[in-house]
């Protein structure tokens, strides 16, 4: 018994959600910027950088993850203003559910005042983070 | 400050990124083959590889030995590497999709073979095509659901 049927609709949902997948990943979507949200040394564990601060949230399961921290971690070095904190998910659940993280890594862009005003899941470029550091 | 990346024991768990995408065209075949034929000798085949791939690594998959034999030597010597415990994670959840497309297919329940290879096929086929990491998109959701 063969039947092509199944095969057709798993390979067209699959190419559909990994063109989804491939085009957002690493976009840095500003809409999601809660005002009232403001995050801190509290629940951060790190002091927030004194204009801007990218929150990053890993786990271990996490190829891209690793890409992530590289890249911010490097481009923070030439900014005295602007800090990367480094979060595992996985032992910051609380925090995880309060800002609705769903995949890592996820990155939060957060202005002096500790609010989100943009956020990445996967692996943004350079240039994107960049404009983005620049809008804060 | 990165604990969960720099453990020094993630040092020595370092793989040829490449070698688990080539598994995955390979998975992708076979999963589709099982799915169009439905035949569960074939997924029984594709379980024991996922649990090779879970429990050792995709580096001692079939599918990975043919990676270092037969293509490694044919690409750039310039290897991206990653993490094995990604690719792992992902060998683990294909596992538990082929356990159940077993169960259904043993037990008569043919529309649980389909949904389950079907799933399985989904995973890897968007690994192969797309480097889908399910990690980083399945395992926090996961977290977020079974844990209070």
């Amino acid at each position: 018994m063969k039947t092509y049927l199944p095969l057709v609709i798993v390979l067209v949902i699959a190419s559909a959600y990994g063109l989804w997948y491939q085009r957002s990943r690493g976009a840095i979507r500003t809409v999601k910027a809660v005002p009232g949200n403001r995050l801190g040394a509290d629940v951060l564990g790190e002091a927030l950088g004194s204009r801007a601060t990218m929150v990053q949230f890993s786990s271990a399961f996490c190829a891209p993850c690793r890409a992530t921290h590289t890249l911010l971690s490097q481009m923070v070095t030439a900014m005295e203003d602007v800090k990367h904190i480094h979060i595992d998910a996985e032992s910051h659940l609380e925090l995880v559910r309060q800002l609705d993280i769903r995949s890592t890594p996820t990155t939060l862009f957060l202005n002096s005042e500790g609010v989100e005003v943009g956020r990445a899941a996967g692996t943004p470029k350079r240039e994107q983070v960049l404009a983005a550091l620049n809008a804060i | 400050m990165s604990e969960i990346l720099d453990k020094p024991e993630v040092a020595r768990i370092y793989i040829d990124a490449r070698g688990p995408r080539f598994g995955a065209v390979i998975t992708t075949t076979v999963l589709a083959i099982a799915l169009v034929t439905m035949n569960e000798w074939v997924l029984l085949v594709q379980a024991l590889v996922f649990a090779i791939g879970a429990i050792r690594g995709p580096q001692f998959t079939p599918y990975g030995l043919i990676f270092k034999k037969f293509i490694k030597p044919r690409l750039s010597k310039e290897a991206p590497t990653e993490d094995v415990r990604p690719p792992k994670f992902a060998q683990s959840v294909g596992l538990i999709f082929a356990l159940v497309g077993l169960v259904g297919a043993f037990s008569g329940a043919n529309v649980v073979f389909t949904v389950a290879v079907g799933f399985a096929l989904g995973a890897a086929f968007l690994n192969a095509a797309f480097n889908y990491c399910l990690g980083c998109e399945m395992y926090l959701l996961g977290l977020r659901l079974t844990s209070k």
